[in-house]
């Protein structure tokens, strides 16, 4: 009984994991740049949803539109003001950026909400189902839900649709798709806009989750994200939903049966093994990149 | 208190107004860092302002500068004025000493801080060096006072986890549960210092469980506590996490009693004073904003009126820190050199907001522990 306790909150740990690693790959994936900022956008999201729903006393599905909203517009603005100049730099020079820009929205939610977190009401309503002495929360249960369906929807939106194809097109080679008459700089900033909402998504889970959002947030939970989707192999949509829950159940279990002090060490040893026996990560497709 | 101070000031003023001009003469390479030739006494504040540990360093300072402003409008001492000069450190220990070396070029008296351990470890290495007194409002681990120019006013981890150990005990718990930051000096340092004490109690520790520096989920350790005989849960960790570990209890059915180390002070605040699940929480804390003695009760007015909020435990530590240099200064007379100032320190007696303390040549405040619950939302002394 114990086990499958700790595995159920593996598997919630792992698919908010999931959710923020699936922003991470697909901006990966198509811009081909490391958005280390992304974990920051998930603490802008948590805080619009408290602001909303705390201070203007809305309904939580309108707070979460409203900060799925004003994620989508920090991430165009952040890409257009920061990274878009710098788009035929080498890849070291934008990475730094997204360094400083994570630095940067940390600060100044710093200076807005000072350093104490804030606590959050749950913006899932739901409440628990109890099978047998197992108790699964609703936030355990709609945060998986969530992050299948978004899963699906990724990869259906990128297979079916116009933008999508001109997204994969822009990943492949963006002088070609500039040539076929695709808006290689639209296409950029759509992408950012679905990663940055994906990020408001799991925000929102986050905070229902565990219940407090501060400045810092966003950075650990985002590193161990990164480490999902490059374990799932980064660019791979699948893959960062494997990486992710897979994460998330590495931790939860070395935590409960080998040392919880020793988790963090354990979750990254493991990477680096996955690393070295299948470099490009579990579902990553080994390609030759042009140098 | 009061009368005593003030007399002690208009015998200590006489005397630095007839010595005035000799001590201007006297100033030698040992008081650099005590100049007699400026008219204000510097105190140089180091604690986090910004980061993380942001709270406790902003409390520092403001409950320094209440001291401050008390001081100054009975005249200060020796004549001259107090003024605070606080850097910002970020909790980071190679920042607090950048912070160390501005502060000193600007020939303070004594140093303030740090806020926080690790910061306040750092700054006593380079402050043996200069010799200067420094008085560490906050820093709790048991190496913030190894040198003897270093003085504390709060309580080490130890004595906490110790005393702690003997109080629940005291309460007929025998099965006890621990989380502990294993990334952190104070958790760590209460934490050996607990089990010792209940091993010794007869007491059994039933789980031990750990987190890291960042972590936001506590799930995994709260349900492996579930499955054990644990009749109380023991968390020497600060209010942040508190309020999350106690949150994610109850969502996964666990309803044990808390106890805690002075680190949980804000908790209320930081559960927007919702204290339902952790109603009834004793922890050990040296100042309780709502006691009914006359020194605290000043203090908490004062503070609300400049800053609009209610004081913890930092900013009392801070206002006691900035009381203790001053009467080491008092102690001094005329002759305030870095020698004097740090032998004085011994010879003191603080009648502070967190308890009335002397302090030891090893640095240690002697004064006596206090506990508060959570009651309706309200921190209660007990």
């Amino acid at each position: 009984m114990g086990f499958i306790e700790q595995l159920i909150n593996g598997l919630n740990l792992g698919s908010i994991y999931a959710l923020m690693a699936l922003g991470y790959t697909m901006v990966y994936g198509i811009a081909k740049m490391l958005n280390f900022a992304h974990g920051d956008i998930i603490m802008v999201g948590a805080y619009t949803l408290s602001l909303v729903m705390t201070n203007l006393g809305m309904p939580p599905v309108v707070a979460i539109l409203a900060s799925v909203i004003v994620c989508s517009v920090l991430g165009v603005t952040i890409e257009k003001i920061a990274y878009k100049p710098l788009r035929n730099a080498s890849p070291l020079t934008v990475l730094i950026t997204a360094i400083g820009v994570s630095y940067f929205l940390q600060s100044v939610a710093l200076l807005i909400f000072g350093s104490n977190k804030r606590k959050v009401d749950s913006a899932i309503t739901m409440s628990g189902i109890k099978i047998g002495g197992l108790e699964l929360t609703g936030e355990s249960i709609v945060t998986l839900g969530i992050t299948i369906l978004i899963m699906i929807g990724l990869t259906l939106f990128i297979k079916k649709t116009k933008i999508g194809k001109a997204m994969l097109a822009v990943s492949e080679d963006k002088g070609a798709a500039q040539l076929m008459g695709i808006n290689v700089n639209q296409t950029i900033s759509i992408t950012f806009a679905i990663g940055s909402a994906l990020a408001a998504v799991a925000g929102v889970l986050f905070v229902s989750s565990y219940g407090f959002v501060g400045p810092y947030t966003g950075s650990l939970p985002g590193i161990k994200a990164f480490v999902a989707a490059v374990l799932g192999g980064i660019g791979s949509i699948p893959g960062a939903m494997l990486g992710g829950i897979l994460l998330g159940i590495i931790e939860s279990l070395s935590k409960a049966y080998i040392s919880t002090n020793l988790s963090d060490a354990i979750v990254f040893a493991v990477l680096i093994i996955v690393l070295l026996v299948k470099p490009s990560g579990l579902l990553g497709k080994i390609r030759m990149d042009k140098v | 208190m009061k009368e005593k101070l003030r007399k002690g000031l208009t015998v200590v003023t006489t005397v630095a107004m007839c010595m005035g001009a000799m001590t201007g003469c006297s100033g030698n390479s040992q008081s650099a860092g005590a100049s007699a030739s400026s008219d204000v006494y510097k105190i140089g504040g180091i604690g986090p302002l910004t980061g993380e540990s942001a709270s406790y360093g902003n409390s520092v300072k403001q409950g320094a500068e209440i001291a401050i402003a008390e001081i100054n409008a009975a005249g200060g001492v020796n004549g001259k004025q107090f003024e605070l000069i606080f850097e910002d450190d970020q909790d980071d220990a190679e920042k607090s000493i950048s912070a160390y070396n501005k502060i000193m070029d600007q020939n303070v008296t004594a140093i303030l801080g740090g806020v926080t351990s690790g910061c306040s470890i750092a700054i006593g290495e380079e402050s043996i060096k200069d010799g200067i007194l420094q008085v560490t409002p906050s820093g709790s681990a048991q190496n913030c006072t190894k040198y003897e120019n270093a003085f504390r006013i709060c309580f080490t981890d130890p004595l906490q986890g110790k005393t702690m150990a003997d109080y629940i005990k005291d309460q007929g718990f025998k099965n006890v549960a621990i989380i502990y930051n294993v990334g952190d000096e104070y958790s760590k340092g209460v934490t050996d210092a607990f089990i010792e004490e209940a091993a010794a109690n007869g007491m059994n520790i039933v789980a031990q469980e750990s987190f890291n520096k960042g972590d936001v989920d506590f799930k995994t350790q709260l349900t492996k506590i579930k499955g054990t005989e644990a009749e109380c849960i023991f968390l020497p960790i600060y209010y942040a996490e508190v309020a999350a570990i106690t949150e994610q209890a109850q969502t996964i059915g666990l309803n044990l009693p808390y106890f805690g180390s002075d680190g949980w002070d804000g908790v209320i605040d930081q559960l927007n004073g919702d204290t339902s699940n952790i109603e009834g929480a004793i922890f050990l804390t040296p100042f309780v904003a709502t006691s009914e003695k006359e020194n605290v009760k000043n203090f908490v007015e004062a503070y609300q009126k400049a800053y609009n909020q209610t004081p913890d435990q930092f900013a009392a530590d801070g206002y006691d820190g900035i009381y203790a240099i001053k009467l080491a200064i008092e102690e001094c007379g005329d002759d305030v050199t870095n020698e004097n100032l740090i032998a004085a320190m011994t010879k003191i007696s603080v009648n502070g907001i967190t308890g009335d303390m002397t302090f030891t040549a090893d640095g240690e405040p002697n004064k006596s522990a206090m506990v508060a619950v959570i009651e309706n939302g309200q921190y209660v002394a007990k």
